[in-house]
């Protein structure tokens, strides 16, 4: 349940498949173009799936379905890439060689 | 669709056909003089919020490790801008600090942008400092809603500046929402493409020309510039040029994605890179009026002596490289001019000086480990070997020695007749045509005759 003033991320449908650009390749003729957003819900009360209006950060209002209440951001550095590690030693390796400084 | 011409005109405040000739030819040195800004007034637009300026080092080991390679007598000195010194970590803070103070001047409330990349983050940073509202349109997830960590990166940090963000999923029809967000706001369209963007960029080639006479005694022998769009290349290169570094050798770099669809849904997150790239550096290279406004400031052809790519691999090894042997952490996009450098570098006397003129900052997604992570969750293959055996989508080699990075040469002259088969005119050229076709490719009026003779 989100409450009027909560941060909240929305999402919409902006074209169809059937509406989309002759000229996108067919793998994405196929999709829907979809579109998020995040904005300060207007609506008194609403549940997940529900259709709202939000407040923009900026202040414009936004009609979408309500997805997410008090969205946060989850991506990270990845995981550690062992292929990688070699990297580091073999440039100070070859450079700390007999020629060096 | 059909007011696109009308919106456009309103959110940009140009009037393009005020520059436009006979047939395909139009006003471009009248257009960015007309238009855009001075070098001196760019640089106090730019000081007000302390962009540019920014540091120069000299890549000593990165340099040492080049004449190990290149053998007796070669390997130039290897120098760095580092733009990531910007307010909003990279380059674009130059372009986005002209564009919305133009804005501003003439009154507008916001600026739009549509961008994915590092220019959002910059019209997010310069609209906060100047005072007015911003929004930014992305392309950045799939169908299955699954977004490509460097762009959701970019997100958070336009929102971390009180942007608004509206986010996409892949498609060119962000071209529609752009347009209609900019008829509902009435905002500036804060496109890459005006000369007030390009015209920030300037002081980019000019603050080489005057940190290398003063600290070199001479100008860069090549200044090698990571290509996408065009602009970071023609502004570095005008800057260059108004300076007076005119022997000064203009090399654009993009990494290597032969053969991804940028268009296509399943293709979008096989990529490692968002920008920097072929899928933007090739097609804006040789239809640079492809772009969101009717002219594009940023002509590449124009300004281009050489281009070159670089596998996404080459350009991993050449970040970690920058970390663990200059100590430099730096993104991984902004560092495909540093890779190819760093071969360039081999091939060239000891005596020359070659200049890597950008970087960005770096951070969660946008970060070498997070680029490969999200590569092998979208299987691509990571392997340790030769690079020449990359096939963009399928695997990313990492160099199994320094020795095997090897920027790849495009072919200028068939770049150039791309440019001329673009033009797309079925009636033939006029003499002001050719003459025109001539300067944005830079060849003779006789070789470009001859080029379409042959076509």
């Amino acid at each position: 349940m989100a409450r009027k003033g909560d941060w909240v991320r929305i999402h919409n449908i902006v074209l169809e498949p059937d509406k989309r650009a002759s000229h996108v390749p067919d793998d994405t003729k196929k999709c829907p173009l979809e579109m998020w957003v995040k904005g300060y819900l207007v609506n008194e009360e609403a549940c997940i799936d529900d259709r709202v209006t939000v407040r923009t950060y900026i202040g414009r209002e936004i009609e979408g379905t309500l997805i997410e209440v008090n969205p946060s951001y989850q991506h990270t550095f990845g995981d550690y890439i062992p292929e990688l590690s070699y990297i580091g030693n073999q440039l100070r390796a070859i450079l700390g060689g007999e020629d060096s400084e | 669709m059909s007011r696109k011409n009308e919106i456009m005109k309103k959110a940009v405040g140009i009037d393009y056909t005020e520059f436009e000739r006979e047939g395909v030819v139009f006003d471009y040195e009248g257009m960015m003089k007309k238009t855009g800004y001075e070098l001196n007034q760019v640089r106090e637009i730019e000081k007000k919020t302390s962009v540019g300026d920014t540091p120069v080092y000299e890549l000593k080991n990165l340099t040492k490790l080049a004449r190990k390679i290149g053998g007796r007598g070669k390997g130039a000195r290897i120098f760095l801008k580092d733009e990531a010194a910007n307010p909003s970590g990279s380059f674009k803070a130059r372009r986005a600090a002209v564009s919305v103070y133009h804005a501003k001047k003439l009154g507008y409330k916001g600026v739009v942008a549509a961008t994915s990349g590092n220019y959002g983050a910059a019209v997010a940073s310069q609209a906060a400092m100047q005072g007015l509202k911003c929004i930014i349109i992305q392309e950045c997830y799939d169908s299955e809603g699954k977004g490509q960590p460097e762009i959701i990166e970019k997100a958070r940090k336009c929102e971390a500046y009180g942007a608004e963000v509206i986010q996409l999923t892949v498609g060119p029809e962000l071209f529609y929402t752009f347009l209609k967000v900019l008829d509902e706001t009435g905002y500036f369209n804060a496109s890459l493409y005006t000369p007030f963007g390009v015209a920030g960029i300037e002081t980019l080639g000019y603050e080489l020309a005057t940190w290398f006479r003063e600290n070199e005694n001479k100008d860069p022998d090549v200044v090698v510039v990571t290509n996408a769009g065009g602009g970071n290349l023609t502004g570095t290169a005008r800057g260059l040029l108004k300076s007076g570094a005119t022997n000064t050798t203009i090399i654009g770099a993009s990494v290597d994605l032969t053969g991804l669809h940028m268009a296509s849904d399943n293709q979008f997150n096989k990529k490692s890179f968002t920008t920097g790239h072929t899928g933007f550096g090739v097609p804006f290279s040789t239809n640079p009026d492809r772009s969101d406004v009717p002219r594009s400031a940023a002509r590449p052809l124009r300004y281009m002596d050489r281009y070159v790519t670089v596998s996404q691999g080459e350009v991993f090894y050449m970040t970690e490289a920058m970390a663990m042997i200059e100590g430099l952490e730096r993104g991984p996009a902004g560092n495909t001019s540093v890779t190819a450098a760093f071969n360039l570098a081999t091939q060239m006397d000891e005596d020359k000086i070659i200049v890597v003129q950008e970087t960005e900052y770096t951070g969660a997604g946008k970060h070498v480990s997070a680029q490969l992570s999200f590569a092998r969750e979208n299987g691509i293959s990571i392997e340790i070997g030769d690079p020449v055996n990359q096939v963009p989508g399928k695997n990313i080699i990492l160099p199994k020695h320094p020795s095997l990075i090897k920027a790849k040469e495009l072919d200028m002259m068939k770049l150039k007749k791309s440019y001329i088969k673009n033009l797309k005119t079925d009636k033939g050229f006029s003499d002001d045509e050719i003459k025109f076709i001539a300067e944005e490719i830079r060849l003779s009026e006789e070789e470009v005759k001859r080029i379409i003779e042959e076509m």
